[in-house]
């Protein structure tokens, strides 16, 4: 019974398991940071609670070793992106919504959305294990630069870049099979823009996944090799490690593999957004009884954007000495990026104008989701800049960028797209005010870790420190912020068991939802299985004369009001 | 529940079935994993202090050999879907089992290599060309590998379809083909970037 939904092909089922499984690493990836955060506040004291299970060899007596502090920096950012987010937004909300969106029957080829599946789980249980290896996980940042990640010890490292190989054989599976279900099955009437923004978005992500994952693959390959096979891919001549001289062939070159990661690495940062940004649109377009304004510049955008992300990730590397001509360029193609970012942005505030708003707790998140994302962004613009860049990198105010845009920002309208379609996909409502609860709490919590993240970063606190910076001077004023951070760090913990409570007690016993309770013109809500024919524009919000206040897209023609 | 469509049938505004869409996307993302590897080839090459002379080291006419090998299976991989197009089975399998030979004799040839580099005590660690060399060979020759697992399919078990859905087979071995040709294709610039440049 419970084994036939593991080996379904059903899209709805396998977006079903990619949901349950990411929903599972991102609690893990959680955990791995609240005891980070311990770590930061609290260095040299046993981790409360949970430390006698972090292991001996680890965390003896439950205090963290340096060597631990590592692991459990480089898995957090992994299981984080990798395994936690991108499968959520791309493998869950997409596999769930895009066939429904565009009234496809199903992905284009089920049997491979199962396999993408099962690398996926492959890849992350890879993971996982090698917390149990000796030497215990990949400890070298979870960007792996080398030659620091080519030379570590044990067999962590290893088993991170074979993860890695099973999770971008997922995520290729997954992206030819997207590509291929908008391309080819969309229902007769969906013409290219009539598809809701959310599909879009889903587009121009699985191109990104489909051109940019490769070249961390070869990166991987190549890096295999130097550890297994003993080549020099990535260790330059005359390479000395604690003062001994290093017997290799050597001239390799470390900054190839920076070139290789950042190049899927940037492309990787819109894999985050851009899923979310959709969401976010369907939630803003229904809850405003309005059409997204600016639709078609917002896909216009995407396709900039989907493009130009592929000519920027050097602005990773400004402190590595690659010249100033390089540099030059990368700061460019970086400011010219930040434009259709903020073409999207301001297109979704601007569609909050004159509407009517129903603040429900989908729409709380996607409200949210919009000032967060701003202060993520515009946050970037100094490190994109080499000069601002050379004082900026490296420090805490980097960490607080990308959480922003990550964290309060795409995770928040994670939250909103699972409040949104939770209806859905069980026929019940979630609960309202334990919804508002874990709203609030989050919003409030997200704020107090990550603000205070950029005072840090701006006193020169670096990031990735055992001690959170005790042991240097130009720390010491801004230290005291780590306690009230890692405060709000457990505090957004207790709230999210609000959620977690919230999903399984309204699974079986919340208030029946109506076919469609949000009132919303999109095909995920039409009932019955028949093939469908598709009328109008995405958004037919409050058109006058029709009857009701929406005019969903299956719908032939707007009844009069008076007819 | 409807069946899926185009499956088979060109849909008529984009002019594809879905499975020559999904191989054309695929090879799109191999390329990027190929032009990874002869994008990180020529940052070494070019920050090499010195490099070996790649004709010396390995075999020119092994790799000939291999070139024209792998270009005949190809023709007649060509050959065999228009004979399966033609519906001539007989054609079909003589053409289709032509091209698994020239994979597997593409595969002999290259264990010797390799084990001649071996026996003279070359090893990928040596030096940058040569770890490339490997590298880039080896995850050829894996996708060499899949490719024979594929035709083998279609020539042996997955030939069945051929009477209950003769057009959806001939589909099959022409997105086949379309993957081999590209195998061709990448060791058709891996040869003079690694044998002869």
């Amino acid at each position: 019974m419970f084994l036939k939904y593991l080996a379904s092909t059903d899209h709805k089922v396998i977006g079903l398991l990619y949901g349950f499984t990411s929903l599972l690493f991102l609690l893990v990836g959680f955990v791995l940071v609240l005891v980070i955060r311990w770590q930061l506040a609290y260095p040299g004291d046993p981790v409360p609670l949970i430390g006698g299970w972090l292991g001996e060899a680890n965390a003896p007596g439950g205090i963290v070793l340096p060597e631990f502090y590592n692991q459990l920096g480089a898995m957090h950012g992994t299981i984080m992106v990798f395994l936690g987010v991108v499968p959520l937004a791309v493998g869950a909300f997409g596999n769930y919504l895009v066939p429904l969106q565009i009234g496809a029957p199903d992905m284009a080829f089920p049997r491979l959305n199962l396999a993408s599946y099962w690398c996926y789980v492959a890849g992350g249980a890879v993971m996982l294990a090698s917390f149990f290896v000796p030497g215990g996980a990949a400890n070298n940042g979870w960007t792996s630069y080398a030659p620091l990640s080519d030379l570590a010890p044990g067999a962590g490292q290893t088993m991170w870049l074979a993860g890695m190989l099973f999770i971008i054989c997922s995520s290729l599976l997954g992206a030819l099979n997207v590509i291929t279900t908008i391309v080819q099955l969309r229902a007769p009437g969906m013409t290219w823009f009539r598809l809701p923004f959310f599909v879009w978005a889903q587009f121009i992500t699985a191109f990104l996944l489909l051109l940019a994952f490769p070249a961390l693959q070869a990166a991987a390959i190549l890096q295999g090799m130097d550890r297994l096979a003993g080549t020099s891919f990535f260790l330059p001549s005359g390479l000395a490690v604690s003062g001994q001289r290093l017997e290799v062939a050597g001239g390799g070159n470390a900054l190839l593999w920076q070139h290789l990661f950042w190049f899927l690495g940037h492309p990787e940062v819109y894999v985050l957004i851009l899923p979310a940004m959709g969401i976010v649109a369907e939630v803003v377009a229904n809850n405003t009884r309005k059409p997204l304004w600016g639709y078609r510049v917002m896909v216009y955008s995407l396709f900039v954007l989907g493009v130009l992300s592929f000519v920027v990730w050097a602005h990773h590397m400004f402190l590595t000495g690659m010249g100033t001509a390089v540099s030059a360029f990368f700061q460019t193609t970086t400011m010219i990026i930040s434009i259709p970012s903020v073409v999207i942005l301001s297109s979704l505030m601007l569609s909050l104008h004159g509407g009517s708003i129903r603040f429900t707790t989908p729409m709380l998140f996607a409200l949210a989701f919009l000032p967060m994302f701003g202060i993520g962004g515009l946050t970037g613009l100094p490190l994109g800049l080499a000069t601002t860049d050379i004082a900026l990198h490296d420090t805490n105010y980097v960490v607080g960028h990308f959480h922003y845009l990550v964290a309060p920002g795409t995770i928040f309208a994670l939250f909103a797209g699972i409040y949104h379609w939770f209806p859905r996909v069980t026929g019940r409502m979630l609960n309202d005010w334990l919804g508002r609860i874990h709203f609030a709490g989050s919003l409030v919590c997200m704020n107090v870790i990550f603000l205070p993240m950029f005072v840090q970063g701006l006193a020169g606190v670096n990031r990735r420190l055992w001690d959170g910076g005790a042991e240097y001077v130009h720390a010491q004023e801004v230290l005291y912020l780590n306690v009230p951070m890692s405060m709000a760090a457990f505090a957004l913990a207790v709230f999210q068991l609000f959620f977690i409570a919230n999903l399984f007690l309204s699974l079986r016993g919340g208030p029946a939802a109506e076919p469609n309770p949000w009132r919303a013109t999109t095909l995920e809500w039409r009932t019955g299985g028949e093939p469908v024919r598709v009328y109008r524009d995405p958004y037919a919000y409050s058109v006058p004369g029709a009857p009701s206040d929406f005019v969903p897209q299956y719908q032939a023609e707007p009844q009069r009001a008076g007819a | 529940m409807q069946a899926l469509p185009y499956t088979t049938e060109v849909r008529p505004d984009t002019g594809l079935t879905n499975p020559k869409l999904g191989i054309w996307l695929f090879l799109a993302s191999e390329v990027m994993l190929f032009g990874s590897f002869f994008s990180s080839y020529a940052l070494l090459r070019s920050g090499a202090q010195a490099w070996p002379d790649q004709s010396a080291v390995l075999s020119v006419p092994l790799g000939t050999l291999n070139t024209v090998i792998l270009i005949t299976s190809s023709a007649t991989m060509v050959l065999s879907l228009s004979a399966i197009r033609a519906r001539h089975l007989d054609r079909f399998r003589r053409y289709l089992r032509l091209t698994l030979l020239g994979g597997v004799a593409f595969l002999a040839v290259k264990t010797f290599e390799y084990g001649d580099k071996f026996s003279h005590g070359l090893a990928p660690g040596d030096d940058n060309f040569l770890g490339l060399y490997f590298t880039l060979t080896g995850v050829h020759a894996l996708h060499v590998l899949v490719g024979l697992a594929v035709n083998a399919y279609l020539l042996w078990p997955g030939s069945r379809m051929w009477r209950t859905e003769p057009e959806r087979f001939a589909n099959r071995v022409e997105v086949a083909g379309i993957y081999w040709h590209f195998v061709d294709v990448v060791w058709i610039v891996l040869f003079p970037v690694l044998y002869v440049l």
